[in-house]
């Protein structure tokens, strides 16, 4: 098993499929009157994150305390980060209170990666930058495999902002692992430099690969919210130009086949990327999306810290 | 805390059954005990009314399901059947990788109120049944908890009995106990394995 979840790249079929499948036994607690288990009793888990996060912070939160684990959160803003102490100084006093595991988000894609040189923790990557974040990945993946079984050999198509997507970077690794197939469709200036070498096919025509003539029946649609936050120049025309051509209209709903789903990271931007109709069709999992993140993110801490591993506060080398 | 020698035992991964293995149990023997505890859980329950059989995997879920169907057989009575997975609840996971969970299968009509015997292929130092029990605090609260073994070999390191033995196997703490069934190991049988450190 590995020791940081820093990218859906770390993650092998077996490792993959373990992670997964602890999940769902972790989903069941969800339904039960106590949600509760003893399993990460006496380890600290700390939530650095140094963007903005409700759903991913929360979730993360929720999942530990699930497990017993003492969760504690540390945000950037009111922090001592926002008197401008640096990222290492940050990660090195968090980690010398002798903590378990940090869950760290950062606007600055490889921010975690360098986090995991300086502290001897298991390291979980809640999201950097527009790099990648690979429990959403693993949350995108279970929710898949509720609604469709066996990912190998479907076909799921990812829409809109890639560029500074973290999400689909990190979906297009996973899935290809678990044998799915990916289309990514965008605008062309919003499809991401180096993307002829990942392991999927890309298209600019969303109509074309929803029917099926471009790559094939759709099993499902992942769309993806227009970051707005990350954007500095002007990638599309109008708001209204990129949801006609690029959101999820109820007529392009109807092109897909009944069984295929309807996916969303979340946050939604009703009205540009997807439809309040296909946002709440009975085709959309958002919502059970959240709920497999729990799941998802109790299986990862679960697999990352019930081993023999004690808490080590800092690598030597780091503070010298 | 070691678990139990039979959880350690993978049928992917068997040990090679070398010249200091002796098996003890066979099939035969096997199905003569599986009846006799189904019997006994007749008897001692009244006819089995508001019974429910809890497998402790991997191997407890096919002795569950054996007895269940004997009880069937023997009683023309219907009892509920479950699976009890214990990984999360165990007290040795800071000492040990972390395992692969098994699954939990709440039983038709729940335990709420229900008199729950939990079956397991082996019972060693108790922990498995520590844990088990505080597992099924998660799906409710039964009338009463009873606990089904195949095989006591000894060794108790919690105040911990069965109310169900197949066969009591004194051992030393140096063996091994393995359980094989065929439904997850190919065949069915109890083996000790000599010299083999806890």
């Amino acid at each position: 098993m590995i020791r940081h979840l820093l990218s859906a790249a770390d993650l092998d079929l077996a490792t993959a499929t373990t992670l997964l499948d602890s999940a769902e036994q972790m989903f069941a607690i969800q339904h039960r009157e106590v949600k509760k288990l003893p399993t990460l009793r006496g380890r600290t888990v700390v939530n650095l994150f140094f963007e903005d996060s409700t759903r991913t912070r929360s979730s993360f939160e929720i999942a530990g305390k699930w497990l017993s684990a003492d969760v504690i959160n540390i945000s950037a803003k009111g922090s001592s980060v926002s008197k401008g102490e640096s990222l290492r100084d940050t990660a090195l006093t968090v980690a010398a209170m002798g903590v378990d595991a940090l869950v760290v988000r950062h606007a600055s894609s490889g921010a975690v990666a360098r986090i995991t040189e300086w502290v001897q923790c298991p390291v979980i990557n809640a999201g950097d930058g527009t790099h990648e974040h690979p429990t959403q990945a693993l949350l995108d993946a279970f929710s898949l495999r509720q609604r469709l079984g066996e990912l190998r050999g479907r076909h799921v198509v990812i829409v809109g902002d890639l560029t500074h997507s973290r999400v689909a970077r990190s979906n297009v690794l996973l899935l290809a692992t678990l044998g799915a197939r990916v289309t990514l469709v965008a605008p062309p200036t919003l499809m991401p430099s180096g993307v002829a070498s990942w392991k999927c096919d890309r298209s600019w025509d969303l109509d074309d690969v929803l029917c099926g003539r471009a790559f094939g029946d759709v099993d499902a649609v992942m769309m993806l919210r227009v970051q707005r936050e990350r954007m500095s120049g002007g990638y599309f025309p109008t708001e209204r130009e990129y949801a006609i051509g690029y959101g999820l209209s109820p007529r392009r709903l109807a092109l897909l086949p009944e069984h295929a789903p309807v996916l969303h990271p979340g946050p939604m931007n009703r009205g540009l990327e997807i439809s309040s109709a296909a946002a709440d069709s009975a085709r959309s999992i958002v919502l059970d999306q959240v709920k497999a993140g729990v799941a998802v993110r109790m299986s990862v801490l679960y697999h990352l810290l019930a081993g023999d591993q004690q808490p080590a506060p800092v690598l030597e080398e780091a503070v010298r | 805390m070691s678990i139990e020698p039979d959880e350690q035992v993978n049928s992917a991964h068997a040990p090679q059954v070398e010249p200091t293995a002796k098996t003890v149990l066979q099939a035969d023997d096997i199905s003569r005990i599986l009846d006799r505890i189904a019997h006994q859980i007749l008897e001692k329950t009244s006819g089995g009314t508001g019974v429910v059989l809890l497998g402790i995997p991997t191997r407890g879920r096919y002795l569950a399901q054996r007895l269940a169907e004997r009880i069937r057989s023997f009683g023309a009575v219907e009892v509920g059947l479950g699976e009890l997975d214990i990984t999360l609840h165990r007290d040795d996971l800071r000492r040990s990788a972390p395992r692969p969970l098994g699954r939990t299968v709440e039983p038709v009509g729940g335990v709420d109120g229900k008199l729950v015997i939990l079956v397991d292929d082996v019972l060693f130092s108790g922990r498995t049944v520590r844990a088990a029990l505080d597992a099924m605090t998660d799906l409710g609260r039964p009338r009463a908890v009873q606990l089904a073994v195949l095989v006591d070999r000894g060794h108790r390191e919690l105040p911990i009995r069965a109310d169900y033995v197949g066969k009591n196997l004194p051992t030393a703490s140096e063996e091994q106990v393995h359980v094989r069934l065929a439904e997850h190991d190919g065949l069915d049988a109890v083996i000790i394995e000599r010299g083999v450190g806890r």
